[in-house]
């Protein structure tokens, strides 16, 4: 290290930008997992289009990811960025918005090229000036010549060598921040070292090109530090919220002891989850890319029939393709767990980014009186938490579950205390082997009104379900009108009763005062940013959060009816608002709203909440 | 309970009243079916437990309340679906389809191509009656061209699909047909069906007596009929059929053509067909073209092909997946969740 200046700083944002195929997204990765490794909280945010090569250097084809690295545990991926990397003139274009003042851009000053201007549509070949952006620290190395010169002597062909510009790029950041680059060179060894030696050999070159750019020229006129945060003693990993997902499902079929199946179709931005079981033969997972959506559900609607515990996993549009499946299961009372990783609609919508709009569909989107339990979980990691007990109501319960995420915590990571499986609680389905007398399918516990489950290949228990109605004791099709409202009831009974086994709702903050911020799913960072910034002005403002939709847990009149104002905040025009003013209507809800495929800042938050008190 | 695998077909009837009109083909069918389930259960000693039914809707999918073993009835045109993952999911299980030409070749015709496709080891039963019967009498992908129905007042104007060609163009791997009154033969089918591994289609060719009676008479109407009309097809036998068994099917190289035996040809040369020109009937020759011929073989050009037109040999899909299960088991280092959880890269904080 040389004797420049280093600057303790709490936390910061970077974000690095390019073309799709420039690598930005494993370069945010790589930035995040190695500051997280060296005990910074993270919280990270990949924003790409759905295109997969759009034309190369146009704003539409940008992919961009943000992280916030600090001192403590970080529960957004900021608002706006410290750091930006734009590889070329697009980039700079679709992220300059973001910029908060002073900070630093770095731009490929090969990119800086009429050509390139042309394609981001800027109208003059400044586009540092045209975009009103020269107050800002701008430092342009020649990032793409600089890399071909590193590699020169490696023998490879110039679009392989131009290919390590992203590496140089993440070493200069790592220069920037004081981040080692060791982690990066396991990686990178783990990566490419067996299958391709001179790519590898390419990689640790640039990367430590750029790094000793960094520290040669001075391009910076201070470099950072960010200290380790202070946090609870374990092992810890980087996890995504569709890989915490997946293994969660994976850590209920452990603790069932019924193996795992997923039936599934791929769509945006669901897909990893199937991807992450289908790794995972080696722990019994068995998975089936269906032929489509319906398939998917269907083919997992069956191994629950056959006792597997059964998932499919989705996104908004094919969770309107799996709705008469969903009533099958409710109809035929089996474990399945449904996953939609919510992005924006409708139809086919955004089909990358975020939204929350899917949450009266997944409430009531099916034919007949068609109750199910939902569940949303909240940060990339607590998906693992919440796949787990969708697992855990499915299987115990016999209900189907769907279980909401979003784009923004399927995509984003942080890090993970690991937890220990001996810590999590048995899943006891009511599987029956065999009875004294005549076995009925619809008989239920008294208490949580589960039926029981035979499964196909237990001798005397042979028994046939189905979509029709059937006989509340028997279990045989029936068109009686009595029984067919007796067995409304009792499914519609059977889902509430879940209240008994989820936590009491709780609140963060004061139990009363002011304004009561109200969130569910995936928007549970940004508000708490919102609101602890706000309690630390002063502010008597709380937070209560939502994760157990349907049914929604005790003690919810308790919280709300000590704040003089109720704000619900959700990514969609007020679905979960008017969920509450169905289920609670003593109270008056305030709405703030935003479907623009981002997720809140915490900026905009607090400004409005600062107009409601 | 031990099981002594002894089963009569009896033993496979549910207590549920069966609820199909009178005359319905789909009668036939289901004794069939019991009396090939007793067969197997017996012969291979499958205990009753291990067979699972599963449909769609319609009414050959009210099959499984009418079998005493496990059963499910699924939605419109799913049951191919459901059946796979029921298969995939316990692979012990000796799972069956019954579907019919509504279900499985418009609203589930994606799910039965590539049931096909995969070769998930299903039998299943496909009943084909050549109209809706359970929504009262519109057309099916099946119906004859020109027939008038309830949603076709002026008669179809689509062609039908013949269900052997599509299986066998989706690559499948066995395909029978049967004719509703020929319940030996069915059977007989079913059984050969059912111990096929891979997929198994059975067309029941049915007759719908209030929605579209009599649509398979003109080569089925009567024993008589039958024999004129049908060619019951038998692996390594020559392709002979006629009450007199004195006509047969040749192929030219292009395709199949009926001869009499002992008269011309008919391709313009002087010879004379002897019983030695006649095709032979090879089931198991993966080429499928000659399979795909006799499938698509329709009254009054050809007979109509029953018995067994195709088995191939070919993995199983669900077999497939358990390999690869218990490959990877056998050759992983990550025994459980713990292991996956510790996986890749991580880092400890220590206590301060």
């Amino acid at each position: 290290m040389d004797t420049q200046n280093i600057k303790q700083i709490s936390d910061v944002v970077v974000r690095f930008s390019g073309d799709s195929g420039d690598g930005m997204q494993l370069v945010g990765t790589l930035f995040s997992d190695a500051a997280a490794v060296e005990g910074n909280g993270i919280s990270t945010f990949p924003d790409f289009p759905s295109e997969i090569r759009a034309p190369q250097g146009t704003v539409a084809g940008v992919s961009g990811f943000q992280v916030h690295l600090g001192a403590a545990k970080m529960t957004t991926p900021g608002d706006g960025c410290d750091t930006l990397v734009a590889m070329n003139p697009a980039a700079l274009k679709a992220n300059y918005k973001a910029l908060k003042p002073d900070s630093t851009i770095i731009l490929d000053a090969d990119t800086l090229t009429e050509k390139e201007f042309r394609k981001a549509g800027f109208s003059t070949d400044d586009p540092i000036a045209e975009l009103g952006l020269t107050e800002y620290n701008i430092i342009s190395p020649a990032i793409t010549s600089l890399t071909r010169e590193a590699l020169s002597d490696l023998g490879l062909d110039i679009k392989s060598a131009t290919k390590c510009k992203n590496m140089f790029a993440l070493g200069l950041c790592f220069y920037l921040y004081n981040k080692p680059l060791e982690h990066t060179f396991d990686y990178i060894e783990r990566k490419f070292a067996k299958k391709n030696p001179a790519i590898a050999q390419a990689n640790v070159r640039a990367l430590k090109a750029g790094y000793n750019f960094g520290a040669n020229t001075h391009a910076f006129a201070n470099t950072y530090n960010i200290k380790a945060a202070v946090l609870e003693p374990g092992t810890y990993r980087m996890i995504n919220g569709n890989q915490a997902t997946a293994w969660g499902f994976i850590a209920a079929s452990q603790k069932s002891g019924h193996p795992l199946f997923c039936g599934s179709y791929p769509i945006t931005p669901a897909t990893v989850i199937l991807e992450e079981l289908a790794k995972r033969r080696d722990l019994g997972v068995v998975t089936v890319q269906a032929e489509d959506e319906i398939a998917g559900i269907c083919t997992s609607i069956g191994a629950a029939f056959a006792g597997s515990f059964a998932v499919t996993t989705t996104s908004g549009p094919g969770l309107s393709l799996k709705s008469e499946a969903m009533g099958l299961a409710v109809m035929t009372e089996l474990p399945l767990v449904v996953v939609d990783v919510q992005r924006g609609g409708p139809s086919t919508g955004l089909p990358t980014k975020t939204e929350q709009s899917d949450l009266l569909q997944a409430l009531f989107g099916r034919n007949g009186e068609a109750p199910m339990v939902v569940i949303a979980a909240s940060t990339p990691s607590d998906c693992f938490h919440y796949a787990f007990w969708a697992g855990k109501i499915a299987l115990e319960r016999m209900t189907p579950v769907i279980l909401l995420t979003d784009g923004f915590i399927a995509n984003g990571s942080e890090p993970w205390h690991i937890p220990q499986m001996s810590d999590y609680p048995v899943i006891k389905p009511p599987v029956v082997k065999n009875i004294e007398g005549d076995y009925f399918c619809y008989d239920r516990d008294p208490e949580a009104y589960a039926r029981t489950w035979a499964i196909p290949g237990t001798p005397d228990l042979e028994h046939r379900i189905g979509g029709l109605e059937k006989d509340r004791r028997k279990g045989s099709v029936s068109h009686d009108p009595h029984n067919h409202h007796t067995m409304t009831e009792l499914r519609a009974e059977k889902v509430a009763r879940v209240a008994d086994m989820i936590p009491r709702q709780g609140v963060v903050g004061a139990p009363e005062g002011d304004l009561l911020v109200v969130g569910w799913g995936g928007t549970r960072g940004h508000l708490q940013g919102a609101v602890d910034r706000m309690r630390a002005e002063g502010k008597r403002v709380s937070h209560c959060h939502f994760n157990w939709i349907d049914p929604l847990p005790r003690g919810v009149e308790e919280i709300f009816s000590k704040f003089r104002q109720i704000v619900v905040c959700e990514l969609n025009m007020g679905q979960f608002a008017g969920y509450l003013r169905m289920n609670f209507p003593q109270f008056d809800y305030k709405q703030y709203n935003k479907v623009q495929g981002l997720p809140f800042t915490v900026d905009e938050l607090v400004s409005h909440f600062n107009t409601l008190i | 309970m031990a099981h002594n695998c002894i089963y009569s077909a009896a033993d496979f009837k549910s207590d549920q009243q069966v609820k199909w009109c009178p005359g319905c083909g789909d009668h036939a069918v289901l004794s069939s079916m019991t009396a090939a389930l007793a067969k197997i259960s017996s012969e291979d000693c499958v205990p009753r437990e291990k067979f699972t039914v599963v449909s769609g809707i319609g009414c050959s999918s009210r099959f499984p309340y009418y079998v005493k073993s496990y059963g499910f009835h699924g939605i419109h045109g799913r049951a191919a679906a459901i059946a796979t993952g029921v298969k995939v999911a316990n692979p012990d299980l000796n799972v069956w389809v019954a579907t019919g030409d509504g279900d499985s070749l418009a609203i589930g015709g994606n799910h039965f191509i590539h049931a096909v496709r995969r070769n998930v080891d299903l039998t299943m039963m496909l009943f084909n009656n050549e109209i809706y019967g359970l929504t009262k009498g519109q057309y099916s992908p099946t119906t004859k061209l020109g027939k008038i129905t309830k949603t076709s007042p002026f008669g179809t104007i689509e062609k039908p699909f013949k269900p052997g060609e599509l299986a066998i163009g989706a690559g499948g791997t066995f395909f029978a047909r049967s004719i509703d009154a020929e319940v030996a033969l069915t059977t007989e089918l079913l059984v050969s069906a059912a111990r096929h591994r891979g997929m198994a289609v059975v067309e029941a060719l049915v007759n719908c007596v209030i929605f579209n009676d009599k649509t398979h008479n003109n080569f089925a109407g009567d024993k008589a009929i039958r024999a004129e009309n049908t060619i019951l097809l038998k692996h390594g036998e020559p392709m002979i059929f006629g009450a007199n068994r004195d006509k047969g099917l040749v192929f030219d190289g292009e395709q199949l053509r009926v001869v009499k035996i002992g008269e011309s040809r008919g391709d313009g040369s002087q010879s004379i067909v002897t019983e030695q020109d006649i095709l032979i009937h090879d089931a198991h020759t993966t080429n499928p073209m000659v399979h795909f011929l006799l499938a698509g073989m329709s009254w009054p050009d050809y007979p109509v092909a029953l018995g067994i037109i195709r088995q191939v040999e070919a993995p199983s899909y669900d077999s497939e997946v358990h390999r690869q299960v218990a490959e990877q088991m056998a050759g992983t280092k990550i025994a459980d969740i713990d292991d996956l959880l510790n996986s890749g890269a991580t880092w400890t904080v220590a206590k301060s």
